[in-house]
């Protein structure tokens, strides 16, 4: 059993000038391919034990007095399969992002944005058997960057995703449709494809939106998959 | 193209200068949402095996510590197993994760781990890996998370006989996965992200 080779001309390449802090960044060596191994194969997995009850409610979960985050509340969910289309159980999901005025809780964020005393911008979850997970959150604003003199980050929320293989490990973000910030933004540009790229914006969907509460949009992520013949490691 | 009948991965993008926020959040100030920041302690009471510890640093092309840096270490126990339910050789330490995360210093870009010394695993042939742990590499400025290797300095015989680090092409690159050991069970790895001692990284 092992999973299926990455294809990196589908990932941004590691160094996009255009996304200037790549540039230094960047292995310029190939990456050397190896078989997987049990340290590729194995990852730890974390029960729902873990998971607190507000864990994936950005809304409430960093409140100190138990009101509600500013901005336009939102349910993201969706779910994790692997390449194959099998669900991806027990992945733990973290997400963070900055709050509805496009300003991050971080020590070295200087945007000029206010803080929100009732937004810390993290959420945590674990995927159910059938690979599902949602979040109620705030939508995040967009935000101006170092990079060119006048570049700005769509609204997005980073995903962390780990899966059953470390070999699956991966970190994205997730966009959302019809904001075009997304195709003005070099980070997003690091994406070789148009095609990829929408794989990364949320589409809207009213139907799982909450009447007088809360728009959906939906989020599916797609991790390695893998082969499983008997023939596989057979002489 | 593998096929109509598969789904291509989701694309990775950068973990960001901002990384701390969702995976480290006690570290970075955001208290009260997590009891601990996930892959903070390694081991508790009565784990097993050689308790060691592992410093570092990620460094840049001009030879600077990335300060934002995000670092994911997974490996195996004292006896070469893992605590994974992917794990089928036997039961691994129950006191032991095989999991660390750690960022690096906001101002030295420093991280440690206290861990434990793994036990060898087997290559896919059945030949035995020199000791070694996995590491996962994350930062502003980095596209796709890096996955490397570092060994122990003393395996001398396991590491020439080691199947990956045979490998190599440019033998002399095998260095740059060998940590230094600055005591006892002390451990140096710095990560060179370019350069002439350029750490390798794996693609598997």
């Amino acid at each position: 059993m092992s999973y299926f080779a990455r294809d990196r001309s589908w990932h941004p390449p590691a160094l996009f000038p255009a996304y200037k802090t790549s540039v230094k960044r960047s292995p310029q060596a190939a990456p050397v391919a190896m078989p997987q191994t049990m340290s590729e194969l194995t990852a730890p997995v974390f029960g729902h034990a873990m998971i607190g009850a507000l864990d994936n409610d950005l809304i409430r979960n960093f409140s100190p007095t138990g009101e509600d985050a500013l901005g336009p509340r939102i349910i993201v969910y969706g779910r994790v399969a692997d390449e194959a289309g099998r669900p991806v159980p027990g992945a733990l999901i973290e997400v963070w992002q900055a709050n509805a005025g496009g300003r991050y809780r971080h020590a070295k964020e200087g945007y000029v944005a206010p803080l929100d005393p009732n937004f810390g911008g993290c959420g945590r979850t674990i995927t159910d058997e059938e690979g599902r997970y949602e979040f109620r959150t705030v939508q995040p604003g967009p935000y101006p960057w170092p990079n060119g003199p006048n570049d700005w980050r769509p609204a997005h929320i980073h995903f962390s995703l780990l899966g059953r293989a470390f070999a699956q490990r991966l970190i994205t973000q997730m966009y959302f449709e019809g904001d075009p910030m997304i195709w003005r933004c070099p980070i997003v540009a690091s994406v070789p494809s148009r095609e990829a790229v929408e794989t990364l914006i949320a589409a809207y969907d009213p139907l799982a939106t909450i009447p007088m509460d809360a728009r959906a949009y939906r989020f599916d992520i797609t991790l390695r998959g893998r082969r499983q013949t008997m023939f596989e490691g057979r002489p | 193209m593998r096929g109509a009948s598969y789904a291509k991965e989701t694309p990775s993008q950068t973990a960001g200068p901002y990384v701390h926020i969702g995976c480290v959040p006690n570290f970075c100030g955001i208290g009260g949402v997590y009891a601990e920041d996930l892959g903070a302690s390694m081991l508790r009471a009565g784990a097993r095996g050689e308790r060691i510890t592992i410093r570092g640093a990620v460094l840049d092309g001009f030879g600077a510590a990335l300060k934002d840096a995000l670092v994911e270490i997974w490996q195996a126990d004292a006896a070469g197993l893992y605590n994974s339910p992917e794990e089928t050789r036997g039961a691994a330490d129950p006191n032991f994760t095989g999991f660390g995360r750690k960022a690096g210093d906001y101002t030295t870009g420093e991280w440690v781990f206290e861990t434990i010394r793994p036990g060898a695993t087997p290559f896919p042939d059945g030949r035995m890996q020199a000791p070694h742990v996995t590491f996962w590499i994350v930062a502003r400025g980095v596209n796709l998370g890096l996955h490397t290797r570092m060994y122990f300095p003393e395996d001398q015989a396991a590491l020439k006989a080691d199947p990956v680090l045979s490998r190599l092409e440019h033998q002399s690159r095998a260095a740059t996965l060998i940590a230094a050991r600055t005591g006892p069970a002390e451990y140096r790895f710095d990560i060179r992200l370019q350069g002439a001692e350029e750490t390798v990284f794996f693609d598997c």
